[in-house]
């Protein structure tokens, strides 16, 4: 594991007070042994993945509701982490956007490398009223910036959240796109335009 | 799956009332699957493993006909829907392609590794096991689910197999339950079980082993889990793993009382 992994994952489990050690004869520990002993590399999925950060080990310690403070410090690790475009300007091509949000492409020991990863955003999330074909994990984003306005505080928040929805709700279950390389920032500013643009169909 | 046309064509009929699309093409889809079940390819499927069952085959020359599922050798009625099960010659809780395979690699001589090679179907091949897991599964056609959990072994699997399904990890930090873990979620238009509950779980197992028409495959459990893993975006569950065998145990154990309808047909 690297050591930007590491780090994180020891002060996260000191931070719950949970000594890795103390779990030995836990069933939680039973089942890291098995997940350990169980998988191999393909295509580009590594056995590096079955290594947790420091937010994936306090969600899994906490059954995803982790005490309101360390929630809070570890979301601020998570914000200071995010990269903003040189030229400040976060409201990209709405149209462009569109393409990454159809998109699922990515990261799965199918996917061929170098294939620039999807947005995956229609599987979980109802978007612009012209796709039905859309998924309810997540909140429907239809009419987004026709409720919430594309002031530059929205904009921010919504490159946030894209960037990395950790940042806002610790244990969200949306992906960290930004955080882990999925999207770029022109690829996140693109999505930004698609909720918040008035031009973008999600705002007709 | 949205670009299957038959749902498209329903999708359209509705448009303007996208919620209301998705109930429309799920009837559409369930019509169209009481159909095909009328006449089910798995049955094929069943045919061919009951002949690999019976078959003297391997470097031993053995049939299937001494492979003890549980139930005592060569009872194969009722077996199915009565694992995974801990059996006690070796120590271990094993779900029935494991089960299957062990007796493959134990009675008749073949080579685990082999095949753990090409453990699922492709379009020009499917692998023994497959066969014989859809003639064990239908067996088990019209019978509960009745995992025997009474065994201590029983309960500690089911409790890691629990918690792996909670497990997130990789770069999605996904778990199983980032999907199966909340009633009525859906991908896309494909509705979502929550494995934790006795409907959603009985909704996970039922159909399995199924005909998929995407491909024309005979595929199992085993490869729904694995393929699970894949889009979780983590490595690869090597074959018949303790991991997956935790997790059809949570699953099952979680769908017991519920009704097998027998190896069915998926998308």
């Amino acid at each position: 594991m690297d050591i930007r992994k590491a780090l994180p994952t020891a002060l996260a489990c000191a931070l719950l007070g949970l000594a890795v050690s103390a779990q030995a004869d836990e069933p939680g520990s039973q089942a890291m042994a098995m997940i350990k002993a169980d998988f191999k590399p393909h295509g580009m999925a590594g056995l590096d993945r079955l290594v947790e950060d420091g937010v994936q080990a306090v969600c899994n310690r906490s059954d995803n509701k982790p005490p309101q403070a360390i929630a809070q410090r570890l979301q601020q690790d998570q914000l200071a982490d995010i990269k903003y475009p040189a030229d400040g300007k976060l409201l990209g091509d709405w149209r462009a956007g569109e393409k990454i949000a159809q998109s699922g492409n990515g990261f799965t020991w199918t996917d061929k490398p170098g294939v620039p990863a999807g947005g995956n955003c229609y599987n979980c999330h109802q978007i612009a009223p012209q796709e039905l074909s859309f998924g309810s994990i997540g909140p429907s984003l239809y009419h987004y910036g026709k409720n919430f306005g594309n002031k530059p505080e929205v904009q921010k928040y919504v490159y946030d959240k894209i960037y990395n929805a950790k940042a806002t709700v610790l244990c969200s279950t949306m992906p960290r796109f930004g955080h882990v390389g999925a999207l770029n920032e022109q690829q996140i500013k693109d999505l930004v335009a698609l909720l918040l643009d008035p031009a973008s169909p999600v705002n007709k | 799956m949205k670009r299957i046309l038959l749902l498209c064509a329903a999708g359209a009929a509705v448009a303007a009332f996208p919620a209301v699309a998705k109930d429309a093409a799920t009837a559409e889809f369930e019509k169209f699957r009481d159909v095909l079940e009328a006449d089910n390819p798995a049955e094929l499927f069943e045919m061919k493993g009951e002949e690999l069952w019976k078959t003297k085959r391997g470097p031993n020359n053995a049939s299937l006909e001494k492979c003890d599922l549980g139930l005592g050798p060569g009872v194969v009625k009722g077996a199915y829907v009565q694992m995974p099960r801990y059996f006690a010659d070796v120590g271990k809780v094993m779900d029935a392609e494991r089960r299957i395979v062990y007796c493959m690699v134990s009675l008749q001589g073949f080579k685990a590794e082999d095949i753990a090679r090409q453990p699922f179907s492709s379009q020009t091949h499917t692998p023994d096991q497959t066969a014989i897991v859809t003639y064990v599964a239908g067996q088990s056609r019209n019978m509960k689910f009745a995992v025997p959990m009474n065994r201590p072994e029983m309960r500690e699997t089911y409790e890691i197999g629990k918690e792996i399904a909670a497990f997130r990890a990789g770069p999605y930090d996904f778990a199983c339950n980032s999907c199966h873990g909340e009633d009525g979620k859906r991908i896309r238009m494909q509705e979502l079980s929550n494995i934790s509950t006795h409907e959603g779980a009985s909704k996970s197992v039922q159909g399995w082993p199924g005909y998929r028409m995407t491909g024309g495959v005979m595929l199992t459990l085993q490869w729904r889990m694995t393929d699970c893993f894949r889009q979780q975006r983590f490595p690869e569950p090597k074959y018949l793993s303790d991991t997956i065998t935790a997790l059809i145990t949570y699953m099952s154990a979680n769908a017991q009382g519920s009704l097998y309808k027998g190896p069915g047909i998926k998308r």
